[in-house]
């Protein structure tokens, strides 16, 4: 759905160069909900900016649906933009109108006629479960709301992708979670696909398939959830659940044990009693079914002089656990 | 008792002004929309980019922003000749009028414009809008309330600038103040002049109020 080849994005501030994007190649599957991640200046909002040519790349080609947008100017860009849906941290609604007409407003940039434009858009609404708002005023909606008319327009065209710009950093954790589950909704009722830069984690967890983790303008390390969470160098299994500083167990050693897809279901504690003789301390952790997969992080402490503890450790990593000496 | 030849007066001066600040408010308010406009879009950054652009004309509007209103009215007198044919009279009035007003309104509807977030007009872009569909639907319309409010701020500005315009023969209410009332003592023109001045400019600033509290929804 989409490819990114070579991508680099320069900005010059006061005379001194800044390079936002440098050099990131990705590419979203049909279907797919792909999350980019990492702290704010890492340049994940010019990357988006870059996929809809809001900012134009230095570098790089940008393959949206078979169409390369960079190669593209003028009418034809925005022919082209208007088949993908756009959401923003901060709603980007238009406080003179109504939802109604913020919706409405889409579909008049595309040029629908009055008529056909007040059916889809009651359709809309519905879709996101606004309908009894229509007539409110931006002012008169709750963050929430507000993201949900930011949504509705973003589906206007019928677009096939889905570009999430911090969509949910702007609203309290509730609000949050109501938005990811219409987003995940929707991806599965309409065929969207999703490419959505964050930082927060409850969105990898609740709505990505993949992920990137962007520092510094390149990805440190990008693919599917699941695959990344198994790996033990993943940092994303380490950002998506932080098991805090590692405290002293006298007599003990610390190990942190990843589990992700079929894994998480095995019996592990008990295995590591029954087999090798072990007590088995749970010091920190969380196991969590994601959008992606089941998956999640245990720090157990296990007694230093018990003789079976290395071919245990063993045992669990050749049953597919992530096992690493806690740090 | 009012005398009627004083209703009279006040009635002449009245038109007179109304005339000037009526034509002047509806040359410069669209001469200020479209600088002010210009400036925003040729702004770096802009929809329509243009620094060195940008740079000279924010250069004339200051230039138009600087000279006091008496000023100006002297020294563009071969334009105003040129424009309506004589430099004297309320017609010619106006020329100045306008003139001073619209680098006046530029500014505030360069202000208005920008309090229009960025991010709106960055979605209108990803939803595939013209420009030419952003700057009429998005930047005018978002911008309404204050386009008002300041038309509002100009046209009582326009006010207070007429009544030099007596200067030129003008007319209007502030040249009745100052001829009658000033020069020849006449009180009861003077404080009329003044009462009716303060009710206009309360009349206009009142219906600006309403307007922009009708525009505005946030």
């Amino acid at each position: 759905m989409i490819r990114i080849e070579g991508l680099r994005k320069t900005f010059h501030s006061r005379g001194r160069p800044v390079t936002a994007v440098d050099g990131v190649d990705l590419t979203v599957a049909e279907g797919e909900v792909f999350g980019v991640v990492g702290r704010s200046g890492a340049g994940k909002s010019t990357l988006l900016r870059c996929v809809n040519l809001l900012e134009r790349p230095d570098e790089g080609h940008v393959t949206v649906d078979g169409v390369e947008l960079t190669a593209l100017r003028d009418d034809r860009l925005r022919q082209a933009r208007q088949g993908i849906g756009m959401i923003h941290q901060h709603f980007a609604l238009l406080a003179s109108r109504t939802a109604a007409d913020n919706v409405s407003f889409a579909l008049e940039v595309m040029g629908v006629p009055r008529r056909e434009r007040a059916v889809r858009v009651a359709e809309l609404l519905d879709l996101v479960g606004l309908a009894d708002r229509a007539g409110a005023y931006p002012a008169q909606l709750s963050g929430g709301q507000k993201q949900r008319v930011g949504i509705a327009r973003a589906l206007a065209s019928r677009p096939r992708l889905l570009l999430s710009d911090e969509a949910t950093s702007a609203l309290d954790p509730d609000t949050t979670g109501a938005i990811l589950s219409l987003l995940r909704g929707l991806t599965q009722r309409l065929g969207l696909t999703i490419l959505l830069i964050t930082h927060e984690m409850e969105v990898v967890k609740r709505l990505c398939d993949a992920v990137a983790i962007m520092r510094d303008g390149r990805f440190v390390e990008s693919g599917p959830v699941a695959e990344l969470i198994s790996r033990t160098d993943s940092q994303l299994a380490r950002d998506i659940f932080p098991l805090g500083p590692v405290p002293t167990v006298p007599g003990h050693l610390l190990y942190d044990v990843t589990l992700a897809g079929t894994v998480g279901d095995e019996a592990f504690v008990s295995r590591l009693t029954r087999r090798h003789d072990l007590d088995v301390r749970i010091v920190a952790g969380a196991v969590e079914q994601l959008a992606a997969t089941r998956a999640g992080r245990l720090r157990i402490a296990l007694p230093e002089a018990a003789p079976g503890l290395a071919d245990a450790l063993g045992d669990l990593r050749t049953a597919g656990f992530g096992v690493e000496a806690a740090r | 008792m009012i005398a009627p030849d004083l209703v009279d007066l006040l009635w002449q001066g009245f038109v007179e002004t109304a005339y000037m600040v009526g034509v002047a408010t509806l040359l410069s308010g669209a001469g200020g929309l479209l600088v002010g406009v210009l400036l925003i879009l040729t702004d770096r950054g802009g929809l329509l980019a243009a620094p060195r652009l940008n740079g000279l004309l924010g250069l004339i509007v200051n230039i138009g922003r600087s000279l006091p209103f008496i000023i100006l009215l002297v020294a563009i007198s071969p334009f105003t000749r040129a424009v309506v044919g004589t430099t004297i009279g309320t017609t010619a009035a106006i020329v100045p009028l306008t003139v001073s007003a619209i680098p006046f309104y530029a500014r505030i509807v360069e202000a208005a414009i920008r309090e229009v977030g960025r991010d709106v007009v960055d979605a209108a872009r990803a939803m595939g809008a013209s420009r030419r569909q952003i700057i009429v639907k998005v930047l005018l319309r978002e911008a309404r309330p204050g386009l008002v409010a300041g038309l509002t701020i100009t046209v009582v500005a326009l006010i207070g600038y007429s009544a030099m315009a007596g200067v030129i023969g003008g007319g209007g209410l502030g040249d009745l103040a100052l001829r009658y009332g000033y020069q020849r003592f006449e009180d009861d023109v003077m404080v009329g002049t003044v009462v009716l001045l303060i009710v206009v400019v309360q009349a206009v600033q009142m219906l600006g109020d309403r307007v922009a509290r009708r525009l505005s929804h946030r």
